[in-house]
């Protein structure tokens, strides 16, 4: 190996190192064929990534009292020390924006290079869920609408207008997304054109929808709410909606009886971000896992051709280490399994099953074992999220090597029980449950719309399937609460388990409506 | 392709709405922890930030979430000796001893009790002399404008470069390119009908000398077409700024400080708490208070706010001669006309004997009628004697204008400082 002479050494940096070494890191990349967008590398100081933090990291955002709460929280955590920043922050769009802390050493930077340009980067750029889910190239624009015609409407309606809108807005955000149907990416310009259009015919439908005598029925009116027997068949167009909607925000959007125009389209933004964070939230571990297998590549690579010095790749070293460390579960400083070290874990392993294939592997993964280890790791970004991803690659060396178990946690039991540990009888039992753990399906209560009694009181009603018996939290008071100030109208949640309703929710509370 | 972007020069502070938004929608909780702060502190220690909790639950943005109960298997890092079939206890009271019932439900984010964060030195201050003001403030003596404001007044076409205005500029630079190019536009088209209609001729009736004259024509007005300049220095606007007399509204504090020998150092510290405060809320509202500090026991001096707050004298106690020194110094410097005229006296209530009704004589006669208010706070835990019942008929003469509190403990202070300087509604 031919030993070149180090493009910098020692821990300060400037835009001609950065430069250089990025020139290095892409020319790496483009022979791993990481598939890229363009990078935009934004230097800032520590100050401007705490704003970036709290504004979770978008580059322009409406203004709300929960990003303020969040900007405190987090210089609270940084000034004393408990928290170190993030070194980086990438952003999903297109060019894809990667902000560099100016305090960072150089290694820090080559390493947030490698990590956030090149890995999260072409994570975004492959990965499935990112390709149907969210825009890249409208999104910073959409940004600016949003912020844009949010602010409008708090100098039209007032700021605390607004504001108890969006509180709601955000209670639901979870439940904004389509998660089956794949929505239709729209520029801002677009956008800002459509919105007025939008406004007049999203009323026209609403107001078709809740028409208090349409020409079918024309006694509705008179039929109220207790009617039981419904001798005139009033009540036989079924329930509405016809099918449960999972899109709380976008049932809400739609059929809310007395919202306002600009307040459907307030629902509609942020509707629209929680549907660009959706792909974030379910793909931590693989791209976490992603960045950090790149970035480990990488660095090793620079250090074998001999740009980096040893003093750097010591200091990477370390870093890395510390990224991907597992605390145990009995350790006081663990919380819950790290995505970074799970994905990277698993990534590696990949490698070495491509490129080392044990008898087990073999047997285990037939298809990956023994191929090609850049198509292997490549195919497995590209096509999986958290659960499907786990699902398929959770190999028993990474079980044994991570020494996960699984203790089950039954309320109709008097004791924890560990069901399965890193043996051959436990790998598929623990694979199946950590993927179960990441599904979001399981991770937030299903939640939808069971039906909206446009025929009588205009109530709403939510069915919430328990899994395996889960209650709801508390919180589901003032969520429901929320809900009924989007609505205008009584909301009533079931919890049903097993086909049978366990448990109901009232909002307004029932006492208050007795006293209506 | 990559571009570097250095964004340090940039404003910071992005998040200022939000943090003020924030602030805002928990006034009244910060506003409980900053009381707090202020009774709690020592007197030198008003000018730095404070830390402000808040309980998680009152603030916490609900979503839907998994309560506990139900079955649910979690899948945890780290086994040491567990086995197939192991059975324990849970884990009481959330010890972070064994972790797997923490293990599934890294979304949840019901661990804090408290929500803590800063409140900057100024949000602080805010939040201290939120609602206050002095009051019966008046504009006296408008005729005095020797106080000056930059103020708009239209636009000029001199000016630094930094007032430039640029839609008022670029309308002006349209406008001449307009003037400018109409005629040349005009001859160009009268030239290029003249070569098509020339052009359209029968070729033996060209002339061909012609057309090149008028090619010739319609490139040279072409190029000056272009020479019009975009922008030139005649277009440019400035935004004029002229100064405008500004009426001003002179105000004076006096603040009055018993340290006699009956003033226990704890008396003493209440008062120059008090004191401090004051000093604190007139410095931040009011640039243009000034400031007399004066200290008495049996005889009065005019002293500087350094004396004032940190020397120790002690004496008898001559509370009029504190009053007669006011007097004078209004006489002296502050005629009434002029100035809005404020006296802050604090003391523990004793005093030489005939000296009270002294002092009311003086209040009643010379002080209160040229002063805007008075404020009294009695610092003391006991019965009330000579001096306070004599301030009460002056109270009662002068209601409006005249306020007395009693301060017990070093807690009082903040509330009383808020009674007596709260902002009222319009006054007579």
């Amino acid at each position: 190996m031919t030993r070149r002479t180090p493009i910098a050494t020692g821990s300060d940096w400037s835009f001609e190192i950065l430069l250089a070494f990025e020139g290095e890191i892409a020319r790496l990349a483009d022979e791993y064929r990481l598939d890229t967008y363009p990078n935009q590398i934004e230097v800032i100081t520590t100050e401007q990534m705490m704003d970036a933090y709290a504004s979770v990291g978008m580059p322009v955002g409406y203004h709300h009292w929960s990003f303020g709460k969040q900007f405190l929280a987090v210089e609270q955590a940084y000034r004393r020390g408990q928290m170190g920043l993030a070194y980086e922050l990438v952003i999903n769009s297109d060019p894809c924006i990667a902000y560099l802390m100016e305090e960072n050493t150089l290694m820090m930077q080559v390493l947030v290079m490698a990590h956030a340009c090149y890995g999260h980067n072409s994570f975004f750029k492959g990965n499935y869920l990112f390709r149907t889910w969210t825009d890249a190239s409208s999104i910073v624009d959409y940004l600016v609408f949003a912020r844009k015609y949010i602010s409008e409407c708090e100098e039209r309606h007032g700021v605390a207008a607004v504001e108890q809108l969006l509180d709601a807005c955000h209670a639901l955000q979870s439940y904004g997304v389509d998660r089956y149907k794949r929505p239709s990416p729209v520029s801002a310009a677009e956008e800002a054109r459509r919105q007025k259009e939008r406004e007049e015919h999203l009323q026209a439908q609403v107001n078709t929808l809740w028409r208090t005598i349409p020409g079918l029925a024309p006694t509705d009116v008179l039929a109220g709410g207790h009617d039981e027997e419904d001798p005139l068949g009033l009540r036989e167009g079924g329930r509405y909606p016809p099918e449960p909607q999972e899109n709380l925000l976008y049932f809400i959007e739609k059929n809310a009886p007395l919202l306002a125009p600009w307040q459907r389209e307030v629902v509609r933004i942020v509707r629209k971000m929680a549907q660009y964070f959706y792909p974030q939230r379910q793909t931590q571990v693989m791209n976490e896992g992603w960045a950090t297998f790149w970035h480990y590549t990488l660095m090793n690579r620079l250090f074998d051709e001999g740009l980096v010095d040893e003093g750097l790749i010591l200091e990477f070293l370390q870093s890395h280490t510390a990224v991907v460390n597992q605390p145990a579960f009995d350790s006081p400083y663990f919380s819950g399994i790290n995505p970074y070290a799970l994905g990277f874990a698993m990534f590696s392993d990949i490698k070495r099953m491509c490129q080392a294939p044990t008898e087990e592997d073999r047997e285990w993964f037939p298809d990956t074992a023994g191929s090609d280890w850049l198509e292997a790791v490549h195919f497995a970004m590209r096509n999986f999220k958290d659960e499907s991803f786990i699902q398929q690659y959770l190999s028993p060396k990474v079980i044994r090597d991570l020494k996960l178990f699984m203790v089950v946690d039954d309320d109709q039991q008097e004791m924890l029980e560990v069901t399965a540990i890193h043996d051959e009888r436990g790998y598929r039992r623990i694979r199946e449950s950590l993927a179960t753990q990441y599904a979001l399906a399981v991770r937030e209560p299903n939640i939808q719309i069971y039906s909206a009694d446009i025929r009588g009181d205009r109530s709403l009603t939510l069915r919430h399937v328990q899994e395996s018996r889960r209650p709801l939290a508390r919180s589901v008071y003032p969520v429901i609460r929320h809900l009924h100030q989007l609505w205008g109208f009584p909301v009533r949640l079931e919890s049903v388990h097993e086909e049978e309703v366990a448990r109901r929710y009232h909002w307004p509370l029932p006492e208050e409506e007795r006293r209506d | 392709m990559t571009y570097f972007i250095d964004r340090r020069a940039n404003a910071k502070h992005k998040s200022a709405v939000n943090r003020q938004r924030f602030l805002d929608r928990y006034r009244t909780h910060i506003k409980r922890s900053v009381e707090e702060a202020v009774n709690r502190r020592s007197i030198t220690d008003m000018e730095r930030g404070e830390k402000v909790s808040i309980p998680a639950r009152d603030i916490s943005e609900p979503v839907f979430q998994h309560g506990p109960g139900g079955k649910r298997a979690i899948v945890a890092p780290g086994n040491k000796e567990f086995v197939e079939g192991d059975r324990m206890r849970r884990p009481g009271g959330g010890g972070s001893g064994d972790g797997a019932g923490e293990g599934g439900a890294s979304n949840q984010g019901e661990g804090m009790d408290e929500f803590a964060f800063t409140l900057s030195r100024e949000e602080f201050l805010d939040f201290v002399f939120d609602g206050l003001e002095l009051p019966h403030l008046e504009r006296k003596n408008l005729v005095d404008l020797d106080e000056v404001r930059p103020v708009r007044a239209g636009l000029s076409k001199e000016g630094v470069p930094a007032r430039i205005n640029i839609v008022r500029s670029m309308r002006e630079a349209q406008a001449r390119r307009i003037a400018m190019r109409a005629p040349i536009r005009r001859a160009l088209r009268e030239a290029s009908q003249a070569l098509s209609d020339e052009e359209r001729k029968d070729p033996v009736l060209r002339n061909p000398a012609r057309i090149n004259e008028l090619k010739a024509e319609i490139e040279r007005l072409e190029k000056r077409l272009k020479a019009v300049p975009f922008i030139d220095t005649y277009d440019l606007r400035y935004n004029n700024l002229i100064d405008q007399p500004q009426p001003s509204s002179k105000a004076v504090m006096f603040c009055v400080m018993d340290v006699s020998g009956s003033m226990t150092q704890a008396h003493k510290d209440i008062a120059k708490r008090f004191f401090l405060l004051l000093y604190l809320f007139l410095q931040r509202n009011y640039e243009k208070v000034e400031l007399v500090f004066v200290r008495h026991h049996t005889a009065a001096k005019e002293v500087d706010e350094e004396e004032f707050f940190y020397s120790r004298e002690t004496g008898g106690t001559i509370v009029s001669s504190a009053l007669t020194m006011v007097d004078e110094i209004i006489e002296a410097r502050y005629p009434p006309g002029q100035w809005n005229l404020y006296v802050a006296q604090a003391s523990d209530g004793d005093n030489w004997d005939d000296d009270s009704i002294t002092c009311r004589d003086l209040l009643v006669e010379r002080l209160m009628p040229r002063l805007q208010y008075f404020t009294y706070v009695e610092i003391t835990p006991h019965a009330h004697q000579a001096l306070w019942e004599e301030y009460e008929r002056v109270e009662a003469e002068y209601a409006e204008r005249f306020a007395m509190r009693q301060i017990v403990e070093a807690g009082d202070i903040y509330p009383v400082f808020r009674e007596l300087f709260k902002r009222r509604i319009a006054s007579p």
